[in-house]
């Protein structure tokens, strides 16, 4: 089938994007529409004392200015956390309620105080210069590891040493006795640093107001419409959700950065009935650099136990975690997710490892493109290639020593995943040979004849992919053509294509004729969104089971059709035929003859569709070998990446081409992580120094070389349709993999160590520091 | 980034003269750039765009970009960073690939401007968008019409790039969603593609 499961389609999507004729929520104007600006926090951590608005007010083009006493007098509320591990059976810790605009005391560089809303965008900076904050400055912290200290400032009086909670987990209370009696312990202190997601389209919204049906629509650029609609109606606005829209049409990037309400959506939507004109407000990039959510931000002081031949005995970390100023929506997930995914793919008979939130005076931290997972492989990772050098093992025959093995699976780790299937050793094998493992001298001395030393590292990685239940639904129009009412939400996924080639086998529709419905919450009834590479996996396979029931539904009609029992009819490649004769009807003709306003038994309903649910209580677990080669100037610190290689076990692949692509992006961005990107405040300022593209290295097409992507599926058990998530492999495994292979490089002139991420700088300095 | 530079402040190929005039911010004025209506701060800008002649008022500090996307409602030419580093705004002026957001509207008075908009054929696509469609070039779309403009600019200018020097020439242009592997793909293969069109 040309359009069917396991074909690399061409995307539906793309003509309207390679013809300018995507519609991003900047390409949306309204009729009367205002433009918003937001005054952020100069201080990282002030009282504030005073706000006078008055000459602002009185600017030209100025329709209003609010501040956080204005939006607390109309009874609005916080931004909360989406859930804290209390809302999951864990310790209980303390819940921010973060203001939209601050009220009396501002906790981070970047934090919203006041918004003006003018005729145009140019009006209102021009007004916003106008207002004056009177701060109280108070001393701050930026780092979690100063933040626990003894003496320092609190970010919130009632989280004592700032940590909001602590998680535990493993089975580790002989993890003390394991580590003293090992035959070798290997010990690092591990910073998996501060990113941002840097979407490309920035973030925006245009709130509206409906006097006359008291319903308001909020226009954004988001993962998730449904969950911005439940925290507008339940934290913010205090409405009932029936009078709240939330629509995005297309969806310029996310990475985790857009799944939840922000400050600015919030005042929006508020202040659209306020000024009683619709509020549009667009990030520029400078803005999201301040005021964007950013991802991990973990230290760990971690131990690894080994015996003699190099059997892991135990895994011991405990980490810091930090959340910035505030928990905003998901904040708590990378904290649970690195501690649940601890142990990677290795058998680890004792673990036990824990994860502290811990505040400061930053932007807060949220799922950043793995969320948790990232951090976990790279502890991991960095951990066993350490081990296989202090103990003289050859890293792979090390990882191969301690992988779960096939056999073994399903496994429960020592954190409470169970993973279904993977074949750890093969994957590795075919990853060896595609990376042409054993031709490697001969490249190295090529590159030693060019003056460049030459590393490599191979590492294996597993992700948790399908998080939450989810909602699909198949509508056939009159004309038997078929809209797909998707709660997953595509940004650059590829859904309208990978969702049709699944219902076109499935049903038999043309592929031409499918249409994706998502991300308006007034046409898509109930959704999760996308985020935490879920939407294959549980959206697929809740679209499998609203095509099970227009199969039923439709088996039910083609026999009244056709004059017979629905139990005589069975359905094969879009055709409802009775068994045994010649008799049968597309499931087309099905879909309009039952659309026909008479001649159609009301028990039969009206019109052809299906809607199906899926949730499992167990993710599936994607997992893979990558293995990069670099090639490094001694000279001058420079590192470029030669060759990297992925063979992926992602279970059954629906697209090639969509889900190879998934990957080259998640390795650029882990190899921006590893070797360029750093969102860095100053600790004396607490101002934020990366806060422009001038200083946040974010990766550009001449750092990279090829990306050579396969895979060795082995169907996941967890779903029906046999798939694994793809979206944050790539991203979970290319850090540790880059950075192994740099310090491979460095070996040879005693350099063992980096930080993240290790520039051109970073790197000279620690060649100079050591022939010194 | 040097060569769009050079491109926007009078790049080879290009009439020098008259590009060096128009283009220099400091050299040229809004009052030199166009003609001052009666209400005062603005000013009467003509161009032509996709082939279509235009003429209209704008302020003095209105970007290109401002004015493609709001004036004249062609929005597929994007904004991402403001500040002439992500190539999300690449259009075509006089031939070359400006970054539009770099430019004022009123520096553009007179010139020769190709958005997104105008390079499909009504429903068939240029060489440069169809190898973007067959190689996936493209994800979440947003830097894409940056992206293809600024490929067209390169195939104009080196028909025959190799890998390296169309990652070289892409150094002004970000994609967070690609890792760039299948834009090169891509632009290599809409090369070969507008060569053989051009041979017809």
């Amino acid at each position: 089938m040309r359009f069917g499961i396991g074909q690399p389609v061409r995307r539906k999507e793309d003509p309207r994007f390679l013809t300018g004729r995507g519609r991003y929520v900047d390409d949306i104007n309204l009729s009367g529409q205002t433009r918003a600006v937001f005054l952020y926090s100069q201080y990282a951590h002030a009282i504030i004392k005073s706000i006078d608005t008055s000459e602002a007010e009185r600017a030209p083009g100025v329709v209003a200015v609010f501040t956080g006493q204005h939006y607390k007098a109309d009874g609005m509320g916080p931004i909360e956390p989406e859930m804290m591990p209390e809302d999951m059976g864990g310790p209980k810790g303390f819940r921010t309620a973060n203001m939209p605009l601050a009220v009396d005391r501002v906790r981070y560089v970047g934090q919203r105080i006041a918004v003006v809303i003018a005729e145009t965008e140019a009006l209102a900076r021009d007004a916003l210069d106008l207002i004056e904050v009177d701060y109280e400055e108070l001393p701050h912290v930026t780092s979690a590891v100063e933040a626990v200290k003894e003496g320092a400032p609190l970010i919130h009086e009632e989280a004592p040493q700032n940590k909001s909670f602590t998680l535990k987990m493993g089975n580790g209370d002989s993890i003390d006795d394991v580590i003293n009696s090992a035959h070798h312990v290997t010990r690092m202190t591990i910073h998996n640093n501060r990113l941002t997601a840097l979407t490309m389209e920035p973030r925006g919204c245009i709130g509206e107001y409906n006097d006359g049906t008291g319903r308001y629509t909020l226009y954004t650029s988001t993962q998730n419409v449904h969950g911005m609609k439940h925290v507008l109606s339940h934290q913010i606005l205090k409405i009932p959700e029936r009078n709240i829209r939330v629509v995005a049409h297309d969806v310029g990037g996310g990475f985790g950065m857009k799944g939840e309400l922000y400050p600015e959506e919030a005042i929006a939507t508020w202040a659209a009935a306020k000024v009683g004109r619709p509020v549009k407000w667009i990030s520029t990039r400078a803005e999201a650099f301040l005021s964007d959510d950013q991802g991990r931000d973990l230290t760990v002081e971690a131990a690894l136990a080994l015996d003699q031949d190099g059997r892991i005995l135990g895994l011991k970390w405990d980490g810091l975690h930090n959340v910035g100023a505030y928990i905003n929506g998901a904040g708590c997930v990378p904290i649970l997710f690195s501690l649940k995914l601890a142990p990677t793919v290795y058998d680890i008979p004792v673990v036990a490892v824990t994860n502290a939130a811990v505040f400061t005076n930053t932007a807060p931290t949220i799922p950043y493109r793995g969320a948790g997972r990232p951090e976990a492989v790279y502890i991991m990772e960095r951990l066993m290639d350490t081990a296989a050098r202090e103990m003289n093992i050859d890293r792979v025959e090390l990882r191969l020593r301690n992988f779960i093995r096939s056999d073994q699976m399903p496994y429960e780790t020592k954190t409470g995943w169970v993973y279904d299937t993977g074949n750890y050793a093969e994957t590795l094998n075919k990853c060896k040979v595609l990376a042409d493992w054993d031709g490697y001298d001969a490249r190295k001395k090529a590159s030693e004849s060019r003056g460049f030393q030459r590393g490599r590292a191979l590492i294996y990685y597993v992700d948790n992919t399908g998080i939450f239940n989810e909602r699909m639904e198949m509508r056939f129009d009159t004309d038997g053509n078929l809209t797909i009412l998707s709660g997953v939400l595509n940004h650059g996924q590829g859904h309208e294509t990978s969702f049709a080639q699944m219902a076109s086998e499935w049903l038999g529709v043309p592929f031409e004729n499918i249409r994706l419905a998502q991300a308006d919450t007034d046409e898509v009834s109930l959704g999760r969104g996308t985020y935490a590479s879920r939407s294959t996996m549980v959206g697929g396979s809740a679209l499998r089971a609203a095509a099970d029931q227009v199969i039923e539904r439709g088996k039910s009609l083609a026999a009244h059709f056709m004059e017979t029992d629905a139990d005589k009819i069975e359905f094969e490649e879009g055709n409802f035929k009775v068994k045994d004769t010649n008799k049968g009807m597309s499931i087309t003709e099905v879909a309009q003859k039952s659309s026909l306003k008479m001649g159609v038994p009301g028990h039969l309903g009206a019109g052809l569709e299906g809607t199906g649910a899926f949730w499992s209580p167990m993710p599936s677990f994607p997992n893979g070998c990558h293995i990069c080669e670099v090639e490094v100037n001694l000279s001058t610190g420079e590192v470029a990446i030669d060759k990297y290689t992925v063979v992926d076990d992602i279970g059954n692949v629906i697209n090639p081409l969509l889900a190879t692509a998934q990957i080259h992006g998640g390795v650029v961005q882990g190899v921006g992580q590893a070797l360029f990107e750093n969102i860095a405040y100053d600790d004396n300022s607490g101002q934020l120094v990366s806060g422009t593209l001038m200083d946040y290295a974010v990766p550009r097409a001449d750092c990279f070389s090829d990306i050579n992507v396969d895979f060795n599926p082995n169907a996941s058990t967890t779903n029906p349709l046999g798939v694994k998530g793809v979206g944050e492999g790539g991203a979970v495994a290319a850090t540790p993999c880059t950075m192994n292979a740099l310090l491979d490089a460095l070996s040879s002139v005693g350099v063992d160590d980096l930080p993240l991420p290790a520039t051109a700088t970073r790197v000279w300095e620690a060649i100079q520091r050591v022939s010194a | 980034m040097v060569k769009l530079f050079k491109s926007l402040f009078g790049a080879p190929g290009a009439d020098e003269s008259k590009s060096t005039q128009k283009s220099d911010p400091v050299a040229s004025s809004p009052v030199e750039a166009g003609q001052i209506s009666d209400h005062s701060d603005l000013i009467t800008v003509a161009m032509t765009v996709n082939g279509e002649k235009i003429s209209r008022q704008v302020e003095g500090r209105r970007r290109l970009v401002e004015f493609l996307r709001e004036d004249l409602r062609l929005t597929g030419t994007h904004v991402s960073c403001d500040t002439a580093q992500c190539g999300a705004c690449t259009i075509h002026l006089d031939g070359l690939p400006v970054k539009s957001c770099a430019v004022l509207a009123c520096q553009a008075d007179g010139s020769d401007i190709v958005t997104i908009e105008g390079l499909a054929d009504g429903d068939k696509l240029h060489p440069m968008q169809e190898a973007f469609r067959e190689y996936h070039g493209l994800q979440c779309g947003f830097c894409t019409p940056g992206m293809v403009m600024s490929a067209i600019g390169l195939i104009n200018d080196n028909p025959s790039p190799t890998e390296e020097e169309i990652r070289d020439h892409l150094e002004g242009n970000i994609c967070r969603c690609t890792g760039y592997h299948n834009i090169i793909k891509s632009i290599a293969a809409g090369g070969q593609a507008m060569k053989g069109q051009n041979n017809v």
